[in-house]
This record gives structure tokens, C-alpha cells and sequence, in this order.
């Protein structure tokens, strides 16, 4: 049952991968190579639409390596999603030197706007490219690092820890809202120009963009379904099924979760930092609890502790999103809340489900062997 | 402290209380390395609050409770303990429910327990063997494949013994193993019980008295926190204090 239950998974895992490496060529080709009057012709718009799902899928899918497989709920993962956006933003910054509006070469507008003589020193390094990489990845991964390592160390589980990764995310919200941090305020950072010396509205590099993010959701998936079918990823059911147990036969239930959450918070990191050149903009809003609420409930919807699910879910949602506030912005939200009931009531494994019954079929389920002489 | 030494598990002057309650009064008694210990007591005794102190998820009030005479186990958390080489088997079976037979046993398995000993894993030849044999112990090869929840109660309390099996180690704390098993099953269990000792130490807890005295061995009674009497079955069964308050009702 276990082994078909893996086995669909797999299945599953396999079909994604394969449709997001399709879609890595296909429609930055798409883009580029057929003109625009074409009924085949894929507009920039709607390539950066789909780009943003694709980074949203990747946070849906940080979420599930978390919740689906180690029992983690967190409710503040926008934060580290945020985190990584941020990091690229301050890179996207620098490179536009004197091309701001007060043609400062060492200091993004806002600072300029707010009197700053020159540039905090948590800016620094950030106009080289190497350097923000490594850093949408490493203060993610070293805040969740932190935090994990108090909160389950202190056992801290369950509700509690779900609320406690909210008043996370909502602090930070409170942070970076304010001037005085350095991250330009309730603006954010914006008016981007280039990455890496190529421009964000030319075609090309928005093409670029995508395909990257196809890659890096693809490589997140198939690490995080490497670690899931490894002996770690059965501790971690271990420990999601029943936690205390497993400190029982000598695993460090901590450090497993410590792992298992860092690791996410990377993926989340990683995921923001692609999503910000497409959407031209980071601010603080993106550390709002209801964000990390909703990626939550793409997870949900798509099917937890399936991997893919997530992905289908973050995508099929986002796109609804997108549909319904351009064509019927009022009912959005009705829309949302009854497509996370009806899941919830018909498709307990969520958009995944459908999918495994269809695998079912062929595998035969193990008989029991008839124990009448066991019963108690 | 000379008591200690030559002592696979050593627990002197331990109390617990929960609210006021003393779970434990000033409960002193010690195993051999190699020996089989039966538990008994009433209900409330204070027996599964025992094994909670040795295996780290109670931290006594007062008293010493030591490992092979000189490891301080009040000292460490559960997974330290149970690295050390100390099995448990609970009260109420806890197995894994979604996993696997198989899978159950071989989360068992000793080993390296790191994370990143984890990620790589992979089950050796010997260890494979090691399964087939555990499986075969328990009579669970027919079911191996199958979910642990599907198991009927006594077979769970089997897995959770091979589990224990799996783990190696050096003192076995099983507690009411025969609890839900039928008379045939019962004795099955006192005769692996019995195989197992003699390289490990086991300590047993159990109401059954049938069985207990198919384990023949020395019998530990506790009675509100502490020991009320101690040697042969035959022994504590005579002793006046247990008729009155065990045997006897
Ligand atoms: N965590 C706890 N909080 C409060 N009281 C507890 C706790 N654990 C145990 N107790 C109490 O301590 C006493 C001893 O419990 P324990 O489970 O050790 O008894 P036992 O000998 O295993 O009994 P049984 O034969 O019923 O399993 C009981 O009165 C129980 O209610
Ligand atoms: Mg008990």
C-alpha cells in the first residue's frame, strides 16, 4: 500500500518534472521565435504571469516538504519567500547606479530622498550578483535556522509553532514597513533596469527568466523528492505521525526538523528572489500573514505530502486568481473559500488525488493474511 | 554507589509527583547485566512512570537513576538514552501506523542516527538478512508489506517488539507485552522474551500472572511509588504485604 502510495507519488513527480521541462523550452521559444500575430505567439504578459506562478509553486512546494512530510505547519513562510525577494531587490538596486531619478551611482533613491549619506552597511556587496545569490538563500536559511533551533529545541509544536511562524512573518512586515530599516519603506524597492547587464523588459531576458524559474522548481522538486524517498524522509513521517515515538528510537527529532526546515526556507528564499525580477517590485506587504496563509491552502488544494500536488495547486490557484479579479474581481474570494471546501470535503489528498485514483487500478493490494486466533 | 557497579540499571531513592501526587516514593531497585526482571503492582503503581524516568521522558525529583553503574541518565534526553542502547516497548502499542511492517522495522535498525547519515542510507546485505530474520521472529513475513494499521492488536505489540529486536539494544523495558494476545500468543511471547535474554537485560511489566510465571524469573512488586516486595514469584506470592494489597484482591 506504502510502496504504491510512493510509487504514484513518483509518478506524479515524474509527470511535473517533465511538463515543467517542456514548458522551460517551449514557451520562452514560444515567445521569441513566432511573431506576434500568431495564434501561437505567447505575449511577455502572460509569460511573466506564469513565471510568478511558477515561483509561487516553488513556496507551495517549500510548505509541503515541511507540512506534508515532517508535521511542520508553518504559518509564516511568506517571510522567507520575502526574504529572498528582498535580497534580490537590493542587488536589482544597485544595478541601477545613475540611472535613478537623483543619478546617485552609490545610492538607490530612497536613501537619497531620506538624507543618507551613504550606504548601510547591510548593503554592502550587494552589486555583485554572486554575493545576493548566495545571500537569498543564506538569511532565509539562517533565520529559519535560528528560529527552528529554539522552537524545537523547546519542543515548541502544533498550534503553537503555527502561530509563532505568523508573529514572525508579521513582525518582519512591521520592519520593513519602516524608512529607518533601509529597505525603502512601504515601497519597497523598484524601478529595476537590468540584471546582470541585460534588461528586464527586453523579451529576451524575460524570456530567460522563465526559463530559470522552470529549472529551479524543477531541481527543488526532485531534491525535495530525493530527501522524502531517503530513510531521512521516513523519519520525518516518523516524527509527523508520531513525534514522540521516534525520539524513542534514538533519532534527534530537532535536528531532523531543523534540516527539514531550513532547507524550506531556502527553497522559499530562492523562490522570491525569482519572483521579484518578474514582478518589477518587492515591499513589505509580501511578509503579510495572509500570504503565508494562502500558500498554505495551495498546498491544501494541490494535495499535502505529494510533492507535485502543491505545484498544480499554487498554479491552478494563482491562475483562477488571475481570471476571476480581471472578470469577476467580487467574487474572488467566495470563489477561493469554496474551492478550499469542496477539496476538503470531496478530495481529501486534494487535486493530487484525482490523479491517484486514476493510478490505482493496476496494483493489487496486499491480502491479510487471516489472523482469526490475534483478534483481542 | 557499590550497588551500582556491575549494574546494567541502577535506580536508587527515585521519586516523581505529578501535582502533589508521588507517582514514585523513593523507588530503589537494580538489574544485572543479562537479566530478566518481571514488574508487577496494581494499577497506579507507578510501573509505566518508572520506565518514563529510565527512558528520559520523566525527569525524576530526587534520586539516582544509572546505566551500566556509571551513566547518569536524568542527565540526557530520549534520544540519548535510547542511543545509549535502552529499548522501550509502551504500554499501549506504538508502532507506526502508516508505515510499512517492513518499513517499521527498519527505522529500527541500529545504526548511525545523524541527518545526514539518514539521507544516504541504505539498507546493507546483513542488515536485509537482519530483517527477514526479525520478521520471521515475529511472524509478520506474510504481512510485511503491509500498512501497520492494518494489523490486528497483538500482531501490533509483535511489531513493536521486533522493532525493539531491530534496535539491539542492551536493556529492554517492554511494558504489558501480552496485553490483548490470546493464551497461544501469550506463551510465544514469554518463550522470544526468554531467547532475548541473557545477552540483553529486560525488565517486563505485566498484569498477567500466567505469564509472568512462564518467564520464571525474579519479580520486582510495586505498590504506590515504591517496592513492596522482591524475589521468586512463589516468594512475593507468600509475602503478606502483597496478598494484601495485589494478590490478594
Ligand atoms: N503525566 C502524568 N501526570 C499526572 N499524573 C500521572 C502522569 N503519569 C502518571 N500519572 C499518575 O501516576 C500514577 C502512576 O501511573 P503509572 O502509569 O506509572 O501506573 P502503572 O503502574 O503503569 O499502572 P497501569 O498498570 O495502569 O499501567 C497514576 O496514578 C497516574 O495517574
Ligand atoms: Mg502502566
Amino acid at each position: 500500500m506504502i510502496t504504491w502510495r510512493l510509487l504514484s507519488s513518483a509518478r506524479g513527480v515524474a509527470i511535473t518534472t517533465l511538463v515543467i521541462l517542456v514548458a522551460t523550452v517551449l514557451v520562452p521559444a514560444l515567445h521569441l521565435l513566432t511573431p506576434s500575430n500568431s495564434a501561437l505567439h505567447i505575449p511577455a504578459h502572460v509569460m511573466a504571469l506564469f513565471g510568478k506562478y511558477l515561483c509561487f509553486a516553488m513556496l507551495a512546494l517549500s510548505i509541503d516538504l515541511i507540512w506534508g512530510f515532517c508535521g511542520i505547519l508553518s504559518l509564516g513562510h511568506g517571510a522567507f519567500f520575502a526574504l529572498g525577494g528582498y535580497g534580490m531587490g537590493m542587488y536589482l538596486m544597485r544595478q541601477i547606479g545613475t540611472r535613478g531619478v537623483y543619478g546617485n551611482a552609490e545610492l538607490p533613491d530612497f536613501m537619497v530622498f531620506l538624507n543618507w549619506n551613504e550606504l548601510p552597511w547591510y548593503w554592502y556587496g550587494f552589486d555583485q550578483f554572486w554575493f545576493a545569490a548566495l545571500m537569498v538563500l543564506l538569511v532565509p536559511g539562517l533565520l529559519a535556522f535560528l528560529f527552528g533551533l529554539l522552537a524545537f529545541r523547546s519542543r515548541v509544536s502544533g498550534v503553537y509553532l503555527s502561530i509563532i511562524t505568523q508573529a514572525l512573518t508579521f513582525a518582519l512586515m512591521l520592519a520593513f514597513f519602516r524608512n529607518d530599516m533601509g529597505f525603502g519603506g512601504n515601497n519597497g524597492l523598484t524601478d529595476f533596469k537590468d540584471i546582470l547587464g541585460f534588461n528586464l523588459q527586453s523579451g529576451s531576458t524575460r524570456a530567460a527568466l522563465f526559463a530559470v524559474s522552470c529549472l529551479a522548481l524543477a531541481a527543488s522538486l526532485l531534491t525535495c523528492l530525493f530527501i522524502t524517498r531517503s530513510r531521512l524522509g521516513t523519519v520525518m513521517t516518523a516524527i509527523r505521525d508520531a513525534e514522540s515515538r521516534t525520539r524513542f528510537l534514538g533519532y534527534r527529532v530537532e535536528a531532523f526538523k531543523l534540516f527539514a526546515f531550513t532547507l524550506s526556507a531556502c527553497i522559499a528564499g530562492l523562490a522570491g528572489a525569482l519572483y521579484v525580477p518578474q514582478v518589477g517590485i518587492i515591499n513589505p506587504s509580501e511578509f503579510a500573514p495572509a500570504n503565508s496563509i494562502e500558500a498554505v491552502i495551495w498546498a491544501a488544494i494541490g494535495g499535502r505530502g505529494t510533492l507535485f500536488g502543491p505545484i498544480i495547486g499554487a498554479i491552478v490557484v494563482n491562475f483562477g486568481k488571475s481570471w476571476f479579479t480581471s472578470v469577476l474581481p467580487d467574487i474572488w474570494l467566495f470563489a477561493l473559500g469554496g474551492l478550499f471546501l469542496a477539496v476538503t470535503l470531496f478530495l481529501p489528498q486534494g487535486l493530487a488525488g484525482l490523479f491517484k485514483m486514476r493510478a490505482r487500478k493496476p496494483v493489487v493490494p496486499p491480502i491479510p493474511a487471516a489472523q482469526p486466533e490475534a483478534a483481542e | 554507589m557499590e550497588l551500582a557497579a556491575g549494574s546494567i540499571l541502577y535506580l536508587d531513592g527515585v521519586s516523581v509527583s505529578f501535582d502533589g501526587f508521588k507517582a514514585l516514593n523513593d523507588l530503589s531497585f537494580t538489574v544485572a547485566p543479562g537479566e530478566m526482571r518481571a514488574i508487577i503492582g496494581p494499577n497506579g503503581a507507578g510501573k509505566t512512570t518508572m520506565m518514563d524516568v529510565v527512558t528520559g521522558k520523566t525527569r525524576p525529583d530526587t534520586g539516582d537513576v544509572l546505566f551500566k553503574g556509571d551513566c547518569d541518565l536524568t542527565r540526557l534526553d530520549e534520544a540519548q538514552i535510547a542511543q545509549l542502547g535502552i529499548g522501550r516497548k509502551f504500554q499501549k502499542p506504538s508502532v507506526y501506523e502508516k508505515l510499512t511492517v517492513t518499513e517499521n522495522i527498519s527505522l529500527a535498525l541500529s545504526g548511525d542516527r545523524s541527518v545526514y547519515a539518514s539521507l544516504f542510507w541504505r539498507i546493507s546485505p546483513a542488515q536485509q538478512i537482519r530483517v527477514e530474520h526479525i520478521l520471521e521472529i515475529i511472524r509478520l513475513t506474510p504481512q510485511r508489506d503491509m500498512i501497520a494499521a492494518r494489523l490486528s492488536h497483538g500482531q501490533k505489540q509483535w511489531l513493536e517488539i521486533g522493532m525493539l529486536l531491530a534496535q539491539d539494544p542492551k536493556l529492554l523495558l517492554v511494558d504489558e507485552p501480552v496485553a490483548g494476545m490470546t493464551d497461544a500468543e501469550t506463551a510465544a511471547t514469554a518463550e522470544l522474551l526468554k531467547s532475548i535474554a541473557g545477552e540483553h537485560s529486560v525488565v517486563v511489566v505485566e498484569h498477567d500472572m500466567a505469564f509472568v510465571r512462564e518467564l520464571d524469573v525474579k519479580v520486582t512488586v510495586l505498590h504506590e511509588g515504591s517496592v513492596l516486595s522482591e524475589g521468586s514469584l512463589d516468594h512475593v506470592s507468600a509475602d503478606q504485604r502483597v496478598i494484601e494489597v495485589y494478590l490478594g484482591r
